[in-house]
């Protein structure tokens, strides 16, 4: 089944390799498409809704890259899988929760997935592990040729791709970068750099939980305007803004390290003590001691310990992970227990395992 | 955290710092495109007065009313709909609404005219002069199942048959067949 297999692997951009992977966790490229020949998902009927999947997945079917994908119902999935496949980042929180006629194609290395009647009727997404815009970018472009040749998207002359909301219209893109910017939050300067992103219509939004400081201090970069530029300058909006955010992380990472070591190497013992001992421990609270744990595992105050078991540790202690792990449905408190004995038997048993 | 005008998760966390004084805002996705798009637009408004950026700005109350009562012809849908969902019908609202989207389009991207890529379809599609400045004829088909499903209610049933021979023919040169079940 579909599903022992992704539970057994991580994404592709979990590995934590890649240019730039101690600050750069993953690169994405999204693409919205509709068919012309119907109304978009939100004011299409329950056929229509049927009808759009199975032209969809007939054409695709059609295509080398659709024929090397897996295809699943979302409809037909338990509400955990869903979410699995959310935590996994393969489909959207939005996907998951709606109903009707819907599902998603994913490629056995996670790096490909095709989101079908999510807000439009095809959403194209490709990730990569660092900062490797361009060659995510190679490769969701092939295949969304491959795609444009056997399925009519919705085009106008002066619009571009036509989307169901217009803040996509145009190039339907949306590249986006997610960062590991744990200094920058440390020694507030987060909130006035994304103040200077803001004003180069760029969005932040923290990749994990809410609050101001986002959960885990993973953020991510992506281009807000789609439409009167070439697909090439948006990822170079966003390409030309990350290196400059390295920067400013790394510089961060080494005044830390110079003007406050003692209290980095401590707060990064004690976060990594909590994850080694906690009886029961929340999803919120795992995300930010990890967070601080990968930190010092980059700045070399934590031994023998990767960068990947981290990343890979970010996902696998989420809700619909630690349920499918442990076969069974566990309610919030059963969970924070999991999650504890989990990452205690993690720590014990050497960290690089092979999963 | 949840965004400080609706239910939803607030997605974005905005900080203003105002001649001394810091404001932070803690917004969804969309309330956060809203106030951005208004924060611009307000600092746009110093150099250009005419208003023209934003739907709502220097129309009566009549003219919105008016406005929000158009309706796609071919899925149906109201311009107050759409400003209600955020959402459009179908890709024919981009020329039936063309006039009152576009100041509305400039706003979220400063531009109003598409420059990257553009598709393109397979050999065997018969016809490659209609391709692709524009699929209206292919989206014309959306009210044409809307008028079949009309002429079945009034029993009409020559017209429904001449209405799916319409449609097949369309799919058939936009090489968009529904596959066989
Ligand atoms: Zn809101
Ligand atoms: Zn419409």
């Amino acid at each position: 089944m579909k599903f022992e297999v992704l539970k057994s692997s991580v994404g592709e951009w979990l590995k934590g390799t890649g240019p730039e992977s101690d600050i750069v966790m993953s690169s994405r490229v999204r693409l919205a498409r509709n068919l012309a020949q119907y109304p978009f998902v939100g004011r299409a009927s329950e056929t229509e809704r049927s009808e759009v999947e199975e032209f969809l997945r007939s054409r695709l079917s059609k295509t080398s890259v659709g024929s090397r994908l897996e295809y699943m119902d979302l409809g037909g999935l338990e509400d955990l899988d869903r979410q699995f496949l959310v935590e996994r980042q393969l489909i959207s929180r939005e996907h998951a929760d709606a109903t009707g006629a819907r599902g998603v194609a994913i490629d056995s290395a996670e790096q490909v997935s095709l989101m079908i009647n999510e807000e439009d009727h095809l959403r194209i997404q490709c990730l990569h592990s660092g900062l490797d815009l361009q060659a995510v970018w190679e490769q969701i472009r092939g295949v969304d040729k491959e795609i444009e040749a056997v399925v009519p998207y919705a085009f106008h002359e002066r619009w571009g791709y036509l989307t169901a909301c217009p803040t996509n219209v145009g190039t339907g893109i949306r590249v986006s970068v997610m960062l590991h910017l744990p200094a920058l939050v440390i020694t507030r300067q987060i909130d006035k750099v994304f103040r200077s992103l803001h004003k180069i219509s760029l969005a932040v939004r923290g990749l994990y939980g809410e609050g101001s400081q986002a959960l885990g201090d993973f953020y991510q970069i992506s281009n807000q305007i789609t439409l009167g530029r070439t697909e090439s300058e948006l990822i170079n909006q966003v390409a030309d803004v990350v290196p400059v955010l390295i920067d400013y992380e790394r510089r961060a990472r080494d005044f830390l390290l110079e003007e406050t070591e003692r209290n980095v190497h401590d707060q990064v013992s004690r976060a990594f003590g909590i994850l080694r001992t906690a009886q029961t421990i929340s999803a919120e609270e795992t995300m930010q001691l990890l967070s601080r744990v990968r930190m010092g595992v980059l700045l070399g105050l934590v031994d023998d310990l990767h960068v990947s078991d981290v990343n890979k540790l970010l996902v696998r202690t989420q809700p619909a992970h630690l349920q499918k792990m442990k076969g069974i449905d566990l309610d919030t408190k059963d969970r924070n227990i999991e999650r504890a004995r989990f990452l205690r038997s993690y720590f014990e048993s050497g960290s690089s395992d092979e999963n | 955290m949840q965004c400080q005008q609706c239910d939803k998760q607030a997605m974005f966390h905005i900080t203003e710092l105002e001649t001394g004084n810091v404001r932070e805002l803690h917004l969804c996705e969309d309330h956060a495109r809203v106030y951005l798009n208004q924060a611009e637009a307000d600092s746009q408004q110093d150099d250009s007065d005419d208003g023209s950026g934003s739907i709502g700005v220097g129309q009566t109350a009549k003219e919105l009313s008016e406005i929000d009562q158009k309706f796609c012809d071919m899925c149906g849908i109201t311009f107050f709909e759409f400003r209600n969902q955020g959402r459009l019908g179908c890709p024919h609202d981009y020329v039936q609404f063309e006039e009152e989207l576009e100041p509305l389009i400039a706003n979220i991207h400063g531009e109003v005219k598409h420059t990257g890529c553009r598709p393109k379809r397979d050999k065997s599609a018969e016809d490659q002069s209609v391709l692709p400045e524009s699929t209206e004829e292919l989206t014309s088909v959306i009210g044409m199942r809307k008028k079949i499903r009309e002429a079945v209610e009034g029993e009409d049933y020559e017209v429904a048959g001449t209405l799916r021979d319409d449609i097949k023919k369309i799919l058939h040169k936009w090489h968009a067949e529904e596959p066989t079940k």
